[in-house]
């Protein structure tokens, strides 16, 4: 983390993806997929539904690997390193890079509960009640739970929920976090503070999000990814794949592709 | 315009029809049917619990004057708890049976809770789901349902013969687990499932490993609905009969059990004998030990409504 300014003035990667595909048994839902993911920006995916951005982006922290039949074929390399190499453990991928999920999923217990797990899980239990403090101030979410922090999480709005979600995530301090369509179940007001939120969080960790919003997606992303479904020869199945991968100011701009012209304008998808 | 006028016109016709009243005859005649079901099997369970409170009671309460020797009677609840069984039914108490049935619910927890909700924990949370899983989980459910008999015979072949414990109470607690070890299996499996896939996402998703995810975010979420299937196994296990007697617990047992090999008679039992003597008397002794049986099943399974009531509230 002492090294964050000279990472961005670098522009380093953080991911490598090279050749990469997912299949689900002999279901292919994704392949040939080639990025390089930047450190310390925000990198949206869109597509239309069932390109396989939940399945590609579950692959940067392994959570595929809790799918019965998902199988990865290709490399993703973090940091230089293999994500799928045998030597590395699924657990301190997950550790470093963290996930919110689409639906807010808040543990059934107290919001300062739902905080500290992660903290024990990762023998970071020095400072526990600063640690809780400081998330939760990082996440927008402090102000207005402080005063109950004892209460049931589930008695918190869908907003809060997520925001939660989203500080119990930082808290163990990873450097990349995954978002799967964060603000889907979401009012507008609750995206705006959760993208707010990504735009203080960047300057710390680099953030990949998935997202069915193309104003979301032109507004708070520096990096665009555009996939869509080709169907196979049979017809029968459909398979994604990467269409374009560029800035968002020159992606909703001047994309080079054609398809993604049209699916940014919504005459397609 | 005309066109939207028309349909609402024609919509209108189909609303009056006079297709209610043909509708709501036939419902509640549906409902009376249901509601005959129900007086009728309420009305035969309020007639057994009648006839055995108004013969039980006297049995209990001080004002009985009808033992020809009557030195020692027995009229209060608490000495009927304590007091050892008796030629005389009067001076019966159901001492040994209720330890018996005390000793019985011990090992039948401290056996089931761990092996039910272990055996649970690992077939829902860790087991490969292969062939063998899903064989082992069919046959789960199959034992579930085989009479309890069976289980007298497993235990007099296994506990008391091959283990070599003897007509104990602790062969007769083992045998119990075993016949409601599928059960408890099952109920806390129901409850492992009832944990939302969102949770063991979310706690893994954090850099929990599998088993800190299982063991602190998704057991603690069931443990309420496991200790619900717990109570009722245990609830049905002490109102068993039939495996004790096949498993050949001895029928007049005059002393209290005082080590897991003792001898050992139950609630249950006790009060198969005691009907089965000729004499009147012991009709109101039989329905003093039946009182207890019913008030032990009605508070366990007060605890088990409990119980889930609260967990429901916390969600
Ligand atoms: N667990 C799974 N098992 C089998 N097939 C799956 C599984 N998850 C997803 N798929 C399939 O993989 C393809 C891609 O799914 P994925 O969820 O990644 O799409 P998506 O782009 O996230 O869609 P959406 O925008 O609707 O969330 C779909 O055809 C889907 O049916
Ligand atoms: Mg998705």
């Amino acid at each position: 983390m002492e090294t964050k300014e000279t990472v961005q003035v670098n522009n380093e990667s953080v991911f490598n993806v090279t050749d990469l595909s997912v299949s689900y048994g002999d279901f292919v839902a994704i392949k040939n997929v080639n990025m390089d993911i930047t450190k310390n920006k925000i990198t949206a995916f869109i597509g239309p539904s069932g390109c396989g951005k939940s399945t590609l982006i579950r692959t940067f922290n392994r959570m595929n690997d809790l799918i019965l039949g998902a199988k990865v074929n290709g490399t993703i390399t973090y940091q230089g390193v293999d994500l799928y190499d045998k030597m590395v453990d699924p657990v301190q991928v997950r550790r470093r890079i963290g996930m919110v999920f689409q639906k807010p999923n808040p543990f059934p217990k107290t919001i300062k509960e739902n905080i500290t797990f992660g903290l024990k899980v990762n023998n970071m239990t020095d400072n526990i009640d600063d640690r809780v403090e400081k998330a939760l101030t990082q996440a927008a979410l402090w102000d207005e739970v402080k005063d109950d922090l004892d209460k049931n999480a589930l008695e918190l709005s869908g907003g809060q929920q997520q925001r939660l979600c989203i500080a119990r995530t930082i808290a163990v301090e990873p450097d990349t976090i995954l978002m799967d369509e964060p603000c889907s179940a979401l009012d507008p007001v609750a995206t705006k503070k959760i993208e707010d939120l990504m735009q203080e969080l960047v300057k710390e960790f680099s953030i990949l999000i998935v997202t069915h919003n193309m104003q979301q997606a032109s507004r708070s992303s520096d990096y665009c990814a555009f996939f869509t479904t080709k169907t196979s020869d049979d017809g029968k199945r459909r398979t994604g794949e990467l269409v374009e991968f560029n800035e968002t100011s020159v992606m909703f701009t001047t994309p080079d592709k054609e398809l993604t012209e049209q699916y940014i304008s919504g005459r397609f998808g | 315009m005309l066109l939207e006028s028309t349909e609402k016109n024609m919509s209108n016709e189909t609303l009056i029809t006079g297709k209610k009243a043909e509708n709501a005859i036939k419902e509640s005649l549906f409902l009376f049917t249901l509601y005959i079901c129900v007086t009728i099997a309420i009305l035969t369970l309020m007639t057994l619990i009648y006839d055995v409170l108004s013969t039980g009671t006297t049995r209990l309460t001080s004002d009985y004057e009808v033992g020809l020797i009557t030195k020692i009677q027995i009229d209060n609840p608490v000495d009927f708890l304590t007091t050892l069984d008796s030629r005389y039914p009067d001076r019966a108490g159901i001492g040994p049976a209720f330890a018996g049935t005390v000793w019985l619910m011990i090992i039948v927890v401290s056996v089931t809770f761990p092996f039910g909700t272990g055996a649970a924990i690992y077939l829902q949370e860790f087991a490969p789901k292969n062939r063998l899983t899903r064989f082992i989980e069919l046959n789960l459910t199959n034992l579930a349902g085989v009479p309890s008999v069976i289980y007298g015979l497993l235990g007099l072949a296994v506990f008391v013969r091959l283990a070599g414990f003897g007509r104990s109470v602790l062969s007769g607690g083992l045998t119990l687990t075993l016949l409601i070890l599928p059960v408890v299996i099952v109920a806390s499996r129901e409850a492992l499932k009832a944990v939302p896939d969102t949770i063991r996402q979310g706690a893994l998703a954090l850099g929990a490993t599998k088993f800190q995810a299982v063991f602190r975010q998704v057991v603690p979420s069931a443990i309420p609905g496991m200790v619900t299937g717990m109570v009722l196994g245990l609830s049905r296990a002490i109102g068993e009969t039939a495996p004790l007697i096949f498993m050949g617990a001895l029928t007049y047992v005059n002393y209290f059990p005082d080590t897991p090999l003792s001898g050992f008679t139950a609630i249950p039992i006790q009060v198969y004998n005691w009907i089965g003597y000729p004499q009147a008397e012991w009709k109101e002794t039989a329905s003093a030990g039946i009182i207890l049986l019913l008030g032990l099943l009605l508070i366990m399974n007060s605890l088990a409504i409990f119980i889930r009531n609260r967990y429901e509230k916390d969600l």
